[in-house]
């Protein structure tokens, strides 16, 4: 089976966005490019509010990922989990959509006898295990993120040494919204790992507003300028994701 | 951690509740929860032969993964560490199709429970029973992964250290695909999570260090020295200290070295009338060879004749010399 690169976006926030686009469209529109994204509510010990928590779910829901909202201190194995599970997902779509083509008609695995489903899940256990895969993390740096923002760090550096464990390449980049001057400020560039984040983590302002809609809109344009520029190196495996998921 | 709350409510059976399979026509009757994880809930049920531990869950192919490890672990000969499998089925409830998989119910406290009923007496046995379990599992060419107290359960009499929750187990050399924070190397800076033998073995370390510390503690500095500084802060883990230091730092490659090099501290430590010096002469030399007592004490031997023949060779030499500046 043909192996392209999974694309996820991970935003990880606190709140409600209050500025620009409506972040479930935008998150629509990225599923519709191949990105899923995931989200990750992180409280502290306050209460999170009803609308916060629509929001975030309805961003994963229409974003094809995956959603959990969690306190600061749970938040490494949230992380390395979320993604996780959002792979395994992308993955079970790719080769139920594989299945349908064979087994012709609306047949799915789930009606496959139990053993063969084994076999299937093999598949995609292995599949999780050697894909591409390209995070691109999004940071809410408003206000009230600033006492857990060393947290978020820490998770992020976990989320790496997980994913790294696998035989698979992997590529990171980071981005803060609201950035000093534009809605997004990039602070590292796609790397395999993530080693570099704690000087730049250090230096980072918060304040401000929560442009989430206009972040997740920007954050798409990056992968499409990677991907034009990988296409360059004569690599076509990239739409299929896109087309199966 | 809020998760899957919407799962449980969707279930939500009632003691009573009659499952049957799409596939194979097995009844299972509901008595109650035992609990719920990641992928699923797990209730306690009864079968045509009796009790068994029922999981389900709404994603088909999540608790396939585990019935793939579980049919695995069948496999593994002489090994009873993991829960056998019984029944791998659907059940239509409600028009919505809900996988589920029947194993064997394996009844009992959980270890650190038993320990601290039964006594500190108790850890040596049942982690040298895990070790050689786990070393037949690693033989297999698996890691446990999520390796902690709360997976292992003391069944018995006899006392037999058992795992129920396989859902971590990964295949050697691919990425670990469940732990929790406190057993794992990768979160105390100790390793990667790629799976080999040696990140069961430290979870292992670290399920004796929970022994003394029930509460766990939290990471400050992390490292080795974090945790060697908490094993020296309690006299039931300073007496295993080499044994773990060695089990953190990754150096048993098996976990047939790690229970040698227990059962060789547990011997020096019950000899009462060892004297400390010769104690802590055996300690030294263990760091450098993993080794049996037998072996130790052939060696002993030989290091008496060496040093005679040493000396005579050494006397032997200055007679010449003296002979030589005579003449």
């Amino acid at each position: 089976m043909k192996t392209g690169t999974l694309k996820q976006i991970l935003l990880i926030t606190d709140g409600c966005s209050n500025q620009g686009d409506d972040p479930i469209a935008m998150a629509a529109l990225a599923k519709e490019q191949g990105i899923t994204v995931n989200v990750i509510g992180v409280i502290e010990k306050d209460v999170i509010d009803e609308k916060s928590m629509t929001e975030i779910e309805g961003i994963a829901m229409s974003g094809g990922g995956v959603s959990q909202v969690v306190y600061a201190k749970q938040l490494s194995q949230t992380v390395q989990m979320v993604t996780r599970k959002a792979m395994t997902q992308t993955l079970q779509g790719v080769v139920n959509h594989e299945l349908q083509q064979i087994l012709g008609g609306s047949k799915t695995v789930e009606d496959l006898p139990p053993d063969q489903r084994g076999e299937v899940m093999e598949v995609v256990d292995e599949l999780g295990e050697t894909v591409e895969l390209e995070v691109l993390v999004l940071v809410d740096t408003s206000a009230s993120m600033k006492p857990k923002l060393e947290t978020v760090k820490e998770a992020l550096l976990d989320l790496s040494l997980s994913l790294n464990a696998r035989s698979g390449d992997n590529r990171f980049s980071v981005f803060a919204f609201p950035g000093k001057k534009k809605d997004v400020e990039k602070l590292l560039d796609w790397t395999p790992s993530l080693g570099a984040l704690t000087s730049i983590f250090g230096k980072l302002t918060t304040g401000g507003i929560t442009p989430t809609g206009p972040a997740i809109r920007e954050a798409l344009t990056y992968f499409k300028k990677k991907r034009s520029l990988r296409s360059l190196l004569s690599r076509d495996d990239e739409s299929f994701f896109e087309e199966s998921v | 951690m809020m998760m899957n709350h919407s799962l449980k409510n969707q279930f939500n059976l009632r003691q009573g509740s009659v499952i049957e399979g799409k596939w194979h026509r097995n009844h299972y009757v509901i008595e109650r929860e035992l609990g719920y994880g990641a992928n699923g809930i797990v209730y306690l049920a009864r079968s045509q032969s009796g009790p068994v531990a029922l999981t389900m869950s709404d994603n088909g192919l999540s608790i396939t993964s585990e019935v793939n490890v579980l049919k695995s672990f069948a496999k593994v000969q002489g090994s009873a560490l993991g829960p056998y499998l019984l029944d791998v089925d659907d059940w239509i409830y409600r028009g919505k199709q809900i996988s589920f998989y029947v194993m064997e119910y394996i009844q009992g406290p959980q270890f650190l429970s038993f320990i601290q009923q039964k006594g500190h007496a108790w850890t040596d046995a049942l982690i040298l029973q895990l070790l050689n379990d786990l070393e037949k599992l690693h033989d297999n060419g698996w890691v446990f992964g999520d390796l902690k107290p709360e997976n292992l359960i003391v069944t018995g009499p006899p006392s037999k250290i058992r795992c129920i929750d396989v859902g971590g187990t990964t295949m050697q050399g691919r990425a670990i695909k469940e732990f929790t924070e406190f057993y794992d190397r990768g979160y105390w800076g100790l390793g990667s999570r790629k799976a080999d033998p040696g990140y069961d073995l430290f979870a292992v370390a670290m399920i004796m260090i929970n022994t003394a510390y029930p509460n766990r503690f939290s990471k400050t500095t992390g490292g080795l020295n974090q945790l060697m500084k908490m094993i020296n802060e309690k006299n039931e883990l300073k007496k295993y200290e080499h044994v773990l230091s060695n089990a953190l730092q990754g150096k048993y490659t098996r976990a047939e070295e790690m229970r040698i090099s227990m059962l060789e501290t547990i011997q020096n430590n019950s000899g009462r009338d060892v004297s400390y010096s010769q104690r802590s002469a055996s300690r030294t030399r263990k760091k450098v060879n993993i080794s049996r007592q037998g072996f130790q004490k052939g060696k002993k031997r030989g290091g008496v004749l060496e040093t005679v023949s040493i000396f005579v060779i050494i006397s032997l030499l200055y007679l010449f010399y003296i002979f030589g500046q005579v003449v």
